[in-house]
């Protein structure tokens, strides 16, 4: 097959472009293709960098619509790396972990609608860093145990629940301590 | 340099060792996203700052031996060759975007190859761990046991509520995303996928070709990952994506059989054209090499064809890679000098097997 542009060398570089369901076929040689190379790189920034910032736009302008008369306002922006609220939905990234802090109310609803609902973390903990938050998810887990336990009304069950969550909040406090 | 001393050289114990269900599940891959607490992430940072992660997280791992992966080696994107980071990426060792943007990237890579763990890429840690056939959850453990490591020495960015915090809003929670590449030659010569992908997205998961532009997928190859890093938990993640993976291999199967049922001299027809094409040619683009050489696979995995190994679709898919190829000829080639050089070390690789 020949380049459909120049007609003098073989194809090599086939493009599938589609537009509105209709598909059309190019096919080009190296030399060709790279002059109409800045023509398909236009169409390639089509990704997931800028469909999270149409998201994210989106929502902006949800709301901004939802709160009408819009005051104007100081532009929202990170005091750990100075990345604004404006950079952030352009790149799709943030500067720095800072920035979940800063933007927390814009992007905590964006965060669900990107986790299909879910907004908080079920996962790994790290131990080093983490310990204290280690025992309070378990005596949060014991806790919705001994409810469970007491409307079974299976009490004896119930009060070894109740020692081991004492036994863990006295870890939480000397570790607490220990830590200040 | 002969074939057979590059091919030592070249093939990762990914793409050259059988895993559980090799037959369709080529590889299983995990990825952990970490940021170091207090530095800002890559695309802002000071070079300063990104020195000092490679430092930090050398320091940690270095001279470390883990249970299964030998020792680690630290390559700096700096230093290498174009064409040397080119071949990383077609292995599937480091990412594109370390390859090609970073300026501070570098890749801790583990002595068997299974393990990488990208420095500075758009996060400051992304640990890789890639397996042959499936095995997601021994890879996870090995990716949380060098997680765990790297944590002992590391602050990690990590909040309570929303949990490992990631460059992009997309990773955030886990920061695992967990993928396979599957051959499904009989899903697609039966029409089934435009079927099954849609059904796999609504589950939170996303299929796409890991060769080849857009939806097309070169060699039937399909990749299928996570989407949803945050509200669920590593083992959950991880089961899902088994489960999924475990109904379309029994797909695939069934679709083989019926193929072989309904239309097996069509089939036997063009897997031994294929094979044909593939022990003759002497020009081939890589589309070309892609389809005929899933077609071997699917001949030896059916049984039409015996005395081949069955890693020759994984093996030749990255070897016949342009990066690759180059590699191979020892210095740069156009596009035509690369079909042509495609053809015969494919012509060789199968002559090895003779």
């Amino acid at each position: 097959m020949l380049c459909q542009e120049c007609n003098e060398r073989p194809a090599t570089l086939h493009f599938t472009k589609i537009d509105n369901g209709e598909k059309t076929m190019m096919h080009l040689c190296q030399h060709c293709a790279q002059e109409k190379g800045e023509a398909f790189m236009l169409n390639s920034a089509f990704s997931i960098n800028n469909l999270l910032a149409g998201l994210l736009n989106f929502h902006n302008h949800v709301q901004q619509a939802e709160k009408a008369p819009v005051i104007k306002k100081e532009p929202l922006q990170c005091e750990a790396c100075s990345m604004t609220y404006q950079q952030f939905i352009q790149i799709g990234r943030f500067g720095c972990a800072n920035c979940y802090e800063a933007f927390k109310e814009q992007i905590n609803p964006i965060l669900r609608r990107l986790h299909s609902g879910n907004g908080a973390h079920n996962g790994k903990i790290p131990s080093r860093i983490g310990g204290g938050i280690h025992l309070r998810k378990n005596i949060e887990t014991l806790k919705q145990s001994i409810q469970e336990l007491i409307t079974r009304e299976e009490f004896e069950k119930a009060a070894e629940i109740r020692d081991q969550i004492r036994s863990l909040e006295k870890q939480l406090d000397l570790r607490d301590e220990g830590g200040n | 340099m002969s074939l057979e001393k590059f091919l030592n050289q070249a093939v990762s114990s990914w793409m050259s060792a059988e895993g559980p269900d090799s037959d369709i599940v080529l590889s299983s891959r995990v990825r952990l996203a970490r940021n170091v607490r207090d530095y800002k992430f890559p695309i802002i940072f000071s070079s300063e700052e990104g020195q000092k992660i490679i430092e930090s997280v050398y320091r940690s791992v270095e001279g470390q031996h883990f249970s299964t992966i030998g020792s680690l080696e630290l390559l700096v994107m700096d230093e290498l060759q174009p064409l040397q980071k080119r071949v990383l990426v077609e292995k599937h060792l480091i990412s594109p975007n370390l390859a090609n943007n970073s300026i501070l990237g570098a890749c801790i890579l583990s002595e068997n190859e299974e393990v990488s763990i990208m420095i500075n890429e758009e996060d400051h840690i992304r640990i890789q761990c890639l397996y042959p056939g499936l095995q997601i959850a021994e890879a996870l453990k090995v990716a949380n046991e060098i997680d765990d490591h790297i944590e002992q020495h590391v602050d990690y960015a990590f909040d309570e509520n929303i949990g490992y915090l990631t460059s992009c809003p997309t990773n955030v929670g886990t920061g695992l995303r967990a993928s396979v590449m599957m051959h499904l030659p009989g899903l697609v010569l039966t029409h089934q996928m435009g079927r099954i992908v849609p059904a796999i997205n609504q589950l939170g998961l996303v299929v796409r070709g890991i060769y080849g532009e857009g939806s097309e997928a070169l060699g039937n190859i399909f990749q299928i990952s996570n989407q949803i890093t945050l509200g669920k938990s590593e083992t959950d993640i991880v089961e899902d994506l088994e489960s999924v993976v475990a109904q379309l291999i029994a797909e695939e199967r069934s679709a083989r059989e019926a193929l072989a049922k309904t239309s097996n001299i069509e089939l036997e027809d063009k897997v031994f054209r294929s094979y044909g094409v593939l022990s003759n040619c002497r020009i081939i683009e890589s589309k070309e090499a892609a389809n005929c050489l899933s077609d071997l696979r699917l001949g030896i995995d059916m049984g039409y064809i015996k005395n081949i190994s069955k890693n020759i679709l994984n093996e030749l898919m990255i070897l016949t890679q342009p990066g690759f190829l180059q590699q191979y000829a020892g210095g740069p080639l156009r596009p035509d000098e690369r079909d042509a050089r495609r053809a015969s070390l494919i012509r060789e690789r199968l002559n090895l097997e003779q």
